[in-house]
């Protein structure tokens, strides 16, 4: 399976993205922000970090750059995107997922071990996957996920909602929603469910020795589907 | 503009090094050449009051590749890899402007680390401030932690340790250390010392401004009633761009065109400059006109003393420019040509076509100022005399709720979860642990790093203190199971032209010297800051360690939280009951005299070689060395970490309770083992000569004192956490 990582000036978790993909089994290439074509892929992600040091709106002069012309095509066509964390800005200010992410509600950058509950299984990501629960880790300022009402109503009604933050039971409640979001929404998807935006990196759970390894089983079943 | 002795005083120079000045030029200064000397000159840069003696530190050592003198100290960790590290004070400017000054700290540091050709794999800091009542602390506090991860954050680096604490010796002069370590390989670092003639100058990344002119200066003098009128000093911040020179200056460092390379930090154009040219032996000719400028009309007196940042200093072979330019414009990044080596071995600079600066480089290294400053030895204070009836009529559990709510004592989680202390995906502990720990990307191998300091300690008797520090950082690394491999120091001080404060420097330093030579555990890098000090008060004398060691097989790492119940808990070390100088006789008793606990380097040393000797054998489950509020303050926070608890018993000794409980005697670490181990650990223990005491066993969930008293962990808990958050949202 054949994944690519763009790489934006101050993207910061590109490394780790294509340390992840390549350890369960992507063929991943990097691409460069000002390249014009991607490679052929399966799968296209935007990583994390600080695109344009997050000056101006975050995500939002990465979504002008010259690749994401390539990206939007891509997405348009069915392709599956995925963007983590800044990525997600990415996307949001691409437009190719609804809503914003306003900074955290208590103005402060968050690095922490979250648990989410997969309120959709019936998309590319997280199809088959056994548990309905994961732990993943945030480190984001502006990951406060908002939309309009109506907006809201309809990601509800296409189930676009990718994952909620809740606790280690699945319970989606306020005392477990680290940073404002609306309805606890840590993740979502465009209407076609090919694109997904989540503030959660699972690249960093990789492993026994690292906060977890619950973003394994993520990129396990992740390559199990597209295969 | 004419210069004259008034002027040179208003630099900060005195009559005697302003008549030197004109001595060794032979003729009176011009501006520009009054203020490269002074930059160059002043404590900051020239280290006139230290370097006799930094020179007596040991910074040998088998692995280390790099000692004092460079960027950073680099050592050896095997197959080729070797660690770039050090730590940097910014002090001065974080209390004008706390954001700018902790974010430009950070920015610092890691250009030190990546312009030796090192990519920044962890982040650590130490920071002080005054008292929590002061009016300043909360703003500053928020401030520097809002700068610290702004900045690191932003570069993807993780901050992976650090330490708090509050003094009121710190309410006019905050503390903010920022240390970085880098991961590079032996055979691609990257030094300072130009060589070669005619060979091109360049200078690369952001461009220069009228930010930071003479911040280096600030930083070389005590602050007064206007020190708010010098937040024009103080340097801005950008992460995006730094982000930016890494990745450039990493990519050049891939090929082979580089002669020698050195940041712009501290004054800026000028030290870098005359540091490559002083230590290759030649001469740089620069012509101003060509130094990419973000405001109009620079004077060559600004372009010189700026300290924008983001900037580098390149020596490049001839004939790569082309390519070098290349790679800077694939990161938006400026790449100017601005001079060239020469062998006049001055430092010649050029604008409008004029000759504006004319210096020899070694007026301005070698022939500057050195000070053999007074210094009063301090006498070790004698022991308080304690009324045993009242501390023995103390409830314990009551006590340890107050030391664990200390401002001192208490989680930082509310700081370090401001921190990235995940990204590069390598952290395998983090913050809240004894010391950080990162693998190396790719081996087996992991690096720990912990920053201590005992400010009090250090007050009270200046050469234990000294000695202290260092021992704390190697019992932190061996905690996590690390070897201890070399330091790097931060040395935070008032006025040394006060004899009570350079005594306290002279003594502070040769406590380091001793221990960190007995321990080899070498000096490779470092830094002073002198003048912490508002009008005629100076801070506690506060150095800082910054310790590094090596995991060879990081699976063996180990970590404080308890592991199993029913395992037995131990402490290896002998525990005297000192009280004096302890977090209890500060808190409880409001006793601020005394000695410090001694420092018995022989058994230190025993005691850690041995754990780790443990540990490389698998016998232990869990570690913590024993530190501020004594075994069962360091007990509590095992057990907080973990939530499970212990059935903790007193060893019958002659001293009381509270004295055993919490006395701060050193050289101490706590252990967990499992109870079928117990047999071969106490032979291991015994064979070695290290004492040891039975503390207990691991229970579900609560802390049961002598089977009397008892307190659930979650109680504990709710005192160790709350403190710092509440203090912070009110």
């Amino acid at each position: 399976m054949k994944s690519a990582v763009i790489t934006f000036p101050g993207s910061n978790c590109d490394r780790d993205m294509d340390v992840a993909l390549k350890k369960f089994g992507f063929k991943n290439k990097m691409v460069w922000h000002q390249d014009v074509e991607l490679p052929k892929s399966d799968l296209i992600v935007l990583p994390g970090g600080f695109s344009y040091g997050d000056y101006l709106r975050c995500g939002s002069m990465a979504s002008k750059s010259k690749i994401m012309q390539s990206v939007i095509n891509f997405a348009n066509s069915g392709g599956m995107v995925m963007g983590i964390c800044n990525g997600f800005q990415i996307l949001v200010e691409a437009g190719l997922v609804p809503g914003v992410l306003l900074r955290n509600k208590y103005l402060e950058f968050i690095c922490k071990n979250v648990f989410v509950k997969i309120s959709d299984k019936d998309n590319a990501y997280f199809k088959n996957i056994k548990n309905n629960v994961l732990e993943l880790h945030i480190a984001h300022n502006e990951g406060n996920y908002f939309c309009t009402n109506d907006q809201l109503k309809e990601i509800e009604d296409n189930s676009q909602v990718a994952i909620n933050y809740c606790n280690n039971e699945g319970k989606i409640e306020q005392p477990f929603n680290p940073n404002g979001s609306i309805k606890n929404i840590a993740g979502i998807f465009n209407k076609k469910k090919n694109v997904l935006g989540m503030m959660p990196h699972p690249e960093r759970m990789i492993d026994s020795s690292l906060s977890g390894e619950d973003g394994s089983l993520f990129f396990k079943n992740l390559l199990n589907n597209i295969k | 503009m004419i210069v004259n002795e008034k002027i040179a005083i208003d630099h900060g120079l005195n009559k005697d090094e302003y008549k030197k000045i004109c001595e060794l030029l032979k003729r009176t200064p011009n501006i520009t050449e009054l203020g490269i000397y002074s930059a160059m000159w002043n404590e900051h840069c020239s280290y006139k009051s230290s370097r006799l003696h930094l020179k007596k530190l040991p910074t040998k050592g088998k692995q280390v590749i790099q000692g004092p003198g460079e960027n950073a100290g680099v050592i050896d960790i095997g197959d080729n890899d070797a660690i770039v590290f050090k730590i940097e004070s910014h002090n001065h400017p974080s209390f004008i402007e706390p954001y700018q000054g902790a974010a430009t700290g950070v920015g610092g540091i890691m250009r030190d680390v990546f312009t030796m050709g090192a990519r920044p794999i962890a982040n650590l800091n130490s920071i002080h401030f005054g008292s929590s009542q002061h009016k300043k602390t909360k703003n500053l506090l928020r401030g520097v932690v809002h700068g610290i991860g702004g900045y690191g954050n932003c570069m993807g680096v993780p901050t992976i340790a650090g330490q708090t604490s509050f003094d009121s010796s710190y309410n006019g002069n905050i503390l903010v250390n920022a240390m970085t370590l880098g991961l590079v390989k032996k055979d691609k670092i990257f030094y300072s010392k130009a060589a070669g003639l005619n060979k091109p100058v360049i200078y690369v990344g952001s461009k220069t401004g009228r930010d930071g002119i003479h911040g280096a200066s600030m930083a070389s003098a005590s602050f007064d009633d206007k020190i708010e009128e010098k937040k024009p000093t103080v340097q801005v911040g950008d992460p995006f761009t730094e982000k930016l020179l890494l990745e450039a200056c990493l990519e050049l460092m891939a090929g082979d065109s580089i002669i020698a390379i050195q940041d712009m930090g501290a004054a800026g154009l000028t030290s870098s400059s005359i540091e490559m040219a002083s230590k290759g032996n030649l001469g740089i000719e620069i012509n101003l006109n060509k130094v990419p400028c973000r405001e109009t009309n620079m004077t060559p007196y600004e372009i010189m003393l700026s300290e924008s940042q983001e900037r580098m200093l390149i020596v490049l072979e001839n004939g790569k420019e082309e390519q070098a330019k290349k790679i800077f414009d694939k990161w938006s990044l400026d790449f100017a040509v601005i001079g060239k080596t020469t062998k006049s071995k001055k430092i010649e600079l050029f604008f409008d076509s004029e000759k504006v600066a004319d210096i020899p480089v070694n007026t301005l290294v070698e022939n500057s100022p050195m000070y053999d400053r007074k210094w009063k030895k301090a006498k070790l204070p004698k022991k308080n005399k304690i009324n045993k009836d009242d501390i023995n009529n103390l409830k314990i559990i009551e006590v340890l709720k107050k030391i664990l709510a200390n401002p001192n004592i208490c989680s930082k989680e509310w700081i370090w979860q401001q921190y990235d202390h995940t990204v590069m995906g390598d952290t395998i502990q983090k913050p809240g642990g004894d010391s950080g720990v990162v693998r190396v990307h790719g081996s087996n191998k992991a690096v720990a790093a912990s920053v201590d300091s005992s400010a009090v300690y250090c007050w009270a008797h200046p050469l234990t203190g000294g000695k202290q520090v260092v021992c704390e950082s190697f019992r932190n690394l061996i905690s996590v199971g690390a070897k201890p491999v070399a330091i790097t120091n931060c040395l935070n001080f008032g006025s040394p032209e006060n004899e009570e404060n350079m005594g306290e420097f002279v003594e502070c330093v040769q406590g380091i010297g001793e221990a960190s030579s007995y321990l080899k555990f070498p000096v490779v890098s470092g830094n002073v800051s002198f003048y912490n000090q508002t009008k005629d008060q100076g801070i506690k004398p506060t150095p800082s360690i910054g310790g590094v060691g090596l995991i060879k097989d990081y699976t063996k790492m180990i970590t404080m939280d308890f592991k199993e119940i029913d395992n037995v808990v131990l402490v290896i070390g002998k525990t005297e009951g000192h009280i004096d100088q302890s977090l209890f006789a500060r808190v409880v008793l409001d006793e601020k005299n005394g000695p410090p606990p001694e420092i018995n380097l022989f058994n230190e040393k025993n005691n850690g070689e041995t754990l780790l000797k443990l540990i490389d054998t698998n016998l232990i489950k869990s570690a913590h060395d024993v530190s501020l509020g004594g075994i069962i303050t360091a007990v509590s926070k095992m057990c907080i970490k973990s939530n499970k608890g212990i059935n903790l018993k007193k060893p019958k000794y002659l001293i009381s309770e509270i004295e055993y409980f919490f006395a701060e005697d050193q050289g101490r670490y706590i252990i967990e083992i499992s109870k079928k181990d117990q047999k071969k650990v106490i032979d291991i223990l015994n064979k070695n000569a290290v004492h040891y005491d039975e503390l207990g066993t691991i229970n579900e969930n609560m802390l049961f004192l002598n089977e009397k008293t008892k307190v659930t962990i979650d109680e504990l808990k709710e005192f160790n956490t709350k403190w710092l958050k509440e203090y912070m949202s009110n």
